[in-house]
């Protein structure tokens, strides 16, 4: 219906003059300087969070209480900056 | 509730209570449950009601449903691409389940379930268990392959592996915690700034007129509070359909 009476390219036209279609590029993380911030800061964070609490629960299990801790702790901070890494990586850039 | 005597009480709007009486009592049937199922209700009226009509030309209803529904489908399918089509319905129910929870907090005397950790947590967790066995079925043991880039040198491995394994585990912390933070700290604010209100009021002849203050960035506040609940369950969906992408291609 709508190929035979081309109502796709008069919307499309529609559109166009009232700027109802943004340019596309808009690439990143949305939310600007504050949000792009705030979420590095959350991937930070929780890698800390899982690489702390993985560390404790094999120095429980192990009973090496302190040393995987510790480790895990250095582990969990690297995985944190792997992380904003990703984050700000250019989409289209091979994982690595 | 709020502004009892001279004490800002920003927190005690996340208390669970049971409501129903007894009968919620009972089985622990808290707000927070309530308003899980009102929101349900709300999307499932929101798609009924919405595509009843059917009209060509749609009206706001139907408009409201199918912007909503192509939204994310086509979030799906440009990220995840065309063997994408199959998660839509999780990623949608996720959306819309997270935005309408967002939303419906905004409400005077409405809870927002999506400030308690526990709520997002499970939410994130559901994705994670989703995306490790979608990458199971998908690629067996070559999933594993996945803590290990190709190429690295065999000897960072004990550093790399361990590295990559909590990273990945982080995944459902950050997309929990980002989605919580926001909403929790999103209301505090508002509180605040609500009580402010209350306590400058009372201030004497000046205590009106100054209230006003707090009041403005209580109504920009209120408005950027919308903002922040599409964005958070905006990205909460696009994460979600990154991490799927990374589990079908794994790449």
């Amino acid at each position: 219906m709508s190929k035979q009476d081309g109502f796709d390219k008069r919307l499309n036209e529609a559109r166009a003059r009232q700027g109802l279609d943004r340019a596309a590029g808009n690439a990143g993380p949305p939310g600007g300087s504050w949000g792009v911030g705030y979420r590095a800061g959350v991937e930070v964070f929780s890698a800390l969070v899982v690489g702390v609490v993985v560390g404790l629960l094999l120095d429980r299990w192990l009973g090496t209480w302190p040393w995987l801790f510790l480790l895990m702790f250095v582990m969990g901070s690297a995985a944190g900056v792997l992380n904003v890494f990703r984050l700000f990586k250019p989409r289209g850039m091979k994982r690595d | 509730m709020a502004a009892e005597g001279k004490s800002i009480d920003a927190l005690s709007q996340f208390e669970l209570g049971t409501v129903l009486g007894p009968f919620g009592a009972s089985v622990n049937f808290t707000q927070s449950n309530l308003h899980m199922v009102i929101v349900a209700g709300l999307i499932l009226a929101l798609l009924h009601y919405g595509m009843r009509a059917r009209a060509l030309v749609p009206g706001r209803l139907q408009s409201l449903a199918e912007t909503s529904y192509e939204f994310i489908h086509n979030m799906v399918t440009e990220q995840i691409g065309d063997a994408g089509k199959r998660y839509f319905p999780f990623v949608f129910t996720l959306f819309m389940f997270v935005l309408f929870g967002n939303m419906l907090g905004l409400f005077p005397y409405a809870f927002t379930f999506t400030s308690h950790i526990a709520v997002t947590f499970a939410l994130a967790a559901m994705v994670f268990v989703l995306i490790t066995v979608v990458a199971l079925m998908l690629h067996g043991k070559k999933f594993f392959g996945y803590f290990f880039p190709e190429g690295a040198p065999l000897w960072l491995a004990p550093i790399i592996v361990p590295v990559e394994i909590i990273s990945y585990l982080s995944r459902p912390i950050s997309l929990s915690i980002r989605l919580f933070a926001n909403m929790v700290a999103g209301h505090v604010m508002l509180k605040v700034f609500a009580t402010f209100i209350v306590m400058l009021a009372g201030l004497g002849v000046a205590g009106p007129f100054l209230s006003l203050l707090p009041l403005t960035i209580n109504v920009a506040l209120v408005g950027f509070e919308v903002l922040v609940a599409f964005l958070q369950a905006y990205v909460f969906a696009i994460l979600t359909c990154i991490y799927l992408h990374d589990a079908v291609h794994l790449h």
